[in-house]
């Protein structure tokens, strides 16, 4: 059941990026370009989102257990740590040097764009290259928070 | 200068509202945070028993294109990377979202829905890194 609404909420999700057009890393580095001519729809996609989302969390957070009948996994990290930002960062100019952000890569990846395989595959290289990063620093010296602990506490 | 001929409002809105309908629908009936990145990410860090869902959000985002070119024929995209520049971008990408724990929806989108400081923080700062990067490489090297 959880596997069923999770598809359908990625279909939803999709065609939210592909309707807002996302999808095209123009559109990104568009609105990117704030110096040049400005392209501020991604302000209004986020708007838009946000709007929904204020309320749909507002609600969830009373909640003790998922509509489902699962945990409430939300995170309840709140520390503005190193990092946060250098991850940030790091994500940003990879962000302004191709214009896809996850979401939208993995959508176009399904729209067959072959600029989009690459990116996803090298994408996928960088996120098993920080696992191993981190399971490596994460043997060397014990965190005070257990990782399965901080997974839940920290990803947005 | 706002670019006249490439803004989309509506649709845009339109779009943003489609995609705070599915994290709402993510956190009610699941209780999860819709941020494809640590999606993803954990599905390359198996924690038992999660991956089902995982899998099955990542496949609705691959099919969504088929559906939508049901309905009407989407614009081309305009993509200006060449191959070398999207590897050290899917890279940077990759681990800087798993490392700084989200990306643009689930620190952009869920996080600031939430009114989250740590993900307003984590938003500002791939902004302004996406802001500087575009200006460094559409005004200053070309």
């Amino acid at each position: 059941m959880n596997a069923i609404s999770a598809f359908a909420v990625g279909l939803l999700f999709g065609m939210g990026l592909i309707i807002s057009g996302m999808t095209d890393p123009s559109k990104i580095i568009g609105f990117l370009d704030i110096t040049g001519a400005w392209d501020p729809s991604l302000a209004f996609v986020m708007g838009g989102a946000i709007l929904v989302g204020f309320v749909a969390f507002r609600f969830a957070r009373r909640r003790t257990m998922s509509f489902l009948g699962g945990a409430m996994h939300i995170p309840t990290a709140r520390q503005i740590d190193r990092p946060l930002i250098l991850g940030g960062l790091a994500f940003g100019v990879g962000w302004g040097l191709a214009g896809y952000c996850p979401g939208p890569a993995v959508v176009a990846l399904g729209a067959g764009q072959d600029q989009a395989v690459v990116f996803v595959i090298a994408m996928l290289a960088g996120m098993a290259l920080y696992e191993t990063a981190d399971r490596f620093f994460h043997a060397r010296r014990r965190r005070r928070v257990p990782r399965e602990l901080s997974d839940v506490a920290g990803d947005a | 200068m706002i670019d006249w001929a490439h803004f989309t409002p509506w649709s845009s809105l339109a779009g943003g509202i489609v995609i705070g309908a599915a994290a709402a629908m993510l956190v009610l009936l699941n209780g999860r945070i819709a941020g494809v990145a640590g999606i993803l990410g954990g599905v390359l860090r198996p924690a038992g028993g999660d991956m089902a869902w995982r899998l099955a959000f990542i496949i609705g985002l691959l099919v969504a294109p088929a559906l939508v070119g049901l309905l009407a024929e989407p614009a081309p995209p305009t993509i200006e990377a060449g191959y070398p520049v999207l590897l050290a971008a899917g890279l940077l990408v990759g681990a800087g979202t798993r490392y700084g724990s989200g990306c643009t929806s689930g620190h952009g989108v869920c996080g600031l829905s939430r009114l989250s400081p740590r993900s307003l923080a984590a938003t500002s700062t791939f902004m302004l890194a996406g802001f500087a990067t575009v200006y460094v490489v559409r005004h200053l090297l070309s």
